[in-house]
């Protein structure tokens, strides 16, 4: 499926993407390139799922729980983020299969999905709140500084480092999208967003699929909130948890376009570039300001440009490509006004 | 030991007493959301965010410019069913083909503008009426006058919605097209008309919501954060679109969070009421009344 020429435009991308920090220094612009590449990495592993209509509001869970799971070990017990982070994931993991598996199998679709995981992120927050012995409730939480191997406690001080692991996280997401977009568990997916009852006459396991990359894309963004967490130092429940996050999610990778690999990593450099374009230009007055352009965008997003500005870009300068798969036509719920 | 048991008792009467006052205004909540899901097959995912704006407004009309609470409830609720319509009009009219998702994640962008738009306007302090009502002390029990006035006014805006449902023209034509929304446009109803009046219904209620509950908390811009979920949950479990469910599915939950509220933090209520509704999913999936298949 990927010919020469764009494996070659990948590579060469890449090499300057990881040759950037070495030649340009300036620690603000790197801050904002990592907060880019881990909230990217965030939405590509929510986009997972999102592009077959599993639209989960519940993702902003998931990232409360991989961050305050893994500070939470290091502050109370000492153990490494090495370990902390492996724990949170699987935490998180066990959570989405609670979750899941009844809403899966009992056939939870459509609103009851969406408002049984939105409901999801919001109890996450109000366990995080309410067990603020321990995390410091709405105050935020703050890992302990490591007094000695840095390594250890994945903490590091420099931007390059951090740049680094970043970029390497986001990579790592890129390429499990595209694993993911080449399995049979796309066909089965795509068969399921389509019409569950003709999937599963085809002999597709609806709810173990179903599950599979709930799993998958719930343990990725586990991920992407412990790494933010690392390199913040700084997590709050309103930061990492909450509906407001499981919003923000959707709407970069709407904004970016839901189909096409790097149309969340496009939602991110725009959503993040937005927000901080308000910070500076408004000041202190900027707070709210932000998340204002931002909700009226989304709504004018999904009613007039519904596949993404990345995805329209990309439909524009290809037509005569391939007739758009089926599921991107009607089926998949994001894509279009009016099936 | 025998003492012991006198005072758990009273204690737990109070907090059984508690959970069926608060469950009023969940009620309340929930009949709201339901009707716009039933009528429109949408859910507003920003509802509980029109109730913090009316919050907003009981506040400043009360605080600021010193009309007298009966006055600016009236006056909020008109306010809030005004934006319902409004809501309707500027962001679901649009997307009434469109699949539901979309619908849904629109009034998600409407729950960060509403949110931030009182984050901008008002900002983040904690605001209340300055209203102190008495508590109610019977026998060893004692209750706020508020959560007893609130969960009346809740009862009687359910009764006024049931009487305005059953008995008026209007009212028949909105329950007669949740049943079928094809055929009642060519019976004559005009299905906009009648989506436009629920919308603004659907806020009314959630103004009165407001007017009850800003007795009881304080507002702030994410006030709607601390009893949206919880709605969406009542409204699941009811089924969505079940009147008679959600009223139901919303004093369950009351107790369960007051009774959780009682052994430990008001929060834990709310993970514990958060336990049982994946148990009742495992149990009920399609919500507590329905049919079985």
């Amino acid at each position: 499926m990927m010919g020469r020429g764009r494996l070659a435009a990948w590579a060469i991308g890449l090499a300057a993407l990881v040759a950037l920090p070495f030649v340009y220094r300036d620690p603000y612009h790197l801050h904002i390139l990592v907060l880019i590449l881990i909230w990217s990495f965030a939405y590509t592993s929510w986009s997972m799922m999102g592009r077959f209509g599993l639209v989960s509001l519940g993702h902003g869970g998931f990232m409360g729980i991989g961050a305050y799971v893994t500070a939470l070990l290091w502050n109370h017990l000492g153990w490494s983020p090495w370990i902390g982070i492996p724990i949170g994931m699987v935490a998180a993991g066990v959570l989405a299969l609670i979750v899941g598996y009844p809403c899966f199998r009992f056939r939870i679709t459509g609103h009851y999905f969406v408002l049984v995981t939105l409901a999801l992120s919001g109890i996450v927050l109000q366990v995080i709140t309410a067990t603020r012995d321990y995390t410091g409730g709405s105050l935020g939480y703050t890992p302990n500084r490591a007094p000695g191997n840095k390594l250890l406690a994945l903490q590091f001080d420099d931007k390059i480092t951090w740049y680094l692991i970043a970029l390497g996280v986001w990579l790592f997401g890129i390429v499990v999208w595209h694993w993911v977009d080449r399995s049979m568990a796309r066909y089965a997916l795509e068969a399921i967003s389509e019409d569950e009852d003709a999937a599963a006459a085809a002999g597709v396991d609806v709810t173990a699929e179903k599950l599979k990359i709930t799993l998958l894309s719930a343990v990725m963004t586990a991920l992407a909130g412990a790494i933010y967490c690392q390199y913040q130092m700084f997590i709050t429940p309103d930061t990492v948890s909450g509906i407001a996050v499981s919003l923000q999610m959707v709407f970069a990778a709407i904004v970016g376009g839901l189909f096409v690999s790097l149309g969340p990593t496009f939602g991110a450099v725009i959503t993040i570039l937005l927000a901080e374009t308000l910070r500076i230009g408004f000041g202190t007055k900027a707070v709210g300001w932000d998340n204002l352009v931002y909700g009226v965008l989304l709504v004018l997003f999904i009613i007039f440009l519904p596949k993404g500005i990345l995805g329209s870009l990309l439909d524009r300068l290809k037509p005569q490509r391939k007739v758009p798969r089926a599921h991107e036509q009607e089926a998949v719920q994001i894509a279009r006004p009016g099936t | 030991m025998q003492a012991f048991l006198d005072i758990f008792d009273i204690y737990l009467l109070e907090a059984v007493i508690n959970g069926i006052l608060l469950g009023g205004v969940l009620a309340l909540l929930a009949l709201g959301l339901n009707l716009i899901f039933g009528v429109i097959d949408v859910t507003w995912i920003c509802y509980a965010e029109l109730v913090m704006i009316g919050m907003y407004a009981m506040y400043f009309m009360v605080q600021h410019y010193g009309i007298s609470y009966f006055v600016a409830a009236p006056l909020t609720i008109l306010l809030v069913a005004v934006l319902g319509a409004a809501l309707h009009y500027l962001v679901i009219a649009p997307l009434l083909t469109a699949p539901p998702i979309n619908q849904l994640l629109a009034t998600g962008g409407v729950l960060f503008v509403l949110q931030s738009f009182a984050t901008v306007a008002f900002g983040i302090d904690f605001r209340n009426l300055g209203i102190r009502l008495p508590v109610l002390a019977f026998g060893e029990m004692h209750f706020s006058y508020a959560r007893l006035l609130s969960f009346l006014a809740a009862l009687v805006g359910m009764v006024v919605v049931y009487l305005f449902m059953t008995r008026t023209f209007t009212g028949t034509a909105i329950r007669a097209i949740s049943q079928d929304r094809q055929i009642m446009a060519l019976m004559g109803v005009d299905t906009k008309r009648i989506y436009l009046i629920t919308s603004a219904l659907g806020g009314a209620l959630a103004g009165l919501a407001a007017c009850l509950l800003v007795l009881q908390y304080d507002v702030h811009p994410f006030v709607g954060l601390s009893f949206g979920p919880i709605t969406f949950l009542i409204c699941v479990l009811g089924g969505l679109g079940n009147f008679i469910g959600g009223f139901i599915a919303a004093f369950v939950f009351a107790e369960i969070i007051s009774l959780g509220g009682l052994f430990s933090d008001l929060e834990w209520g709310y993970v514990l009421a958060f336990a049982f509704f994946i148990v009742m999913m495992f149990i009920r999936p399609a919500g507590l009344l329905a049919r079985r298949r």
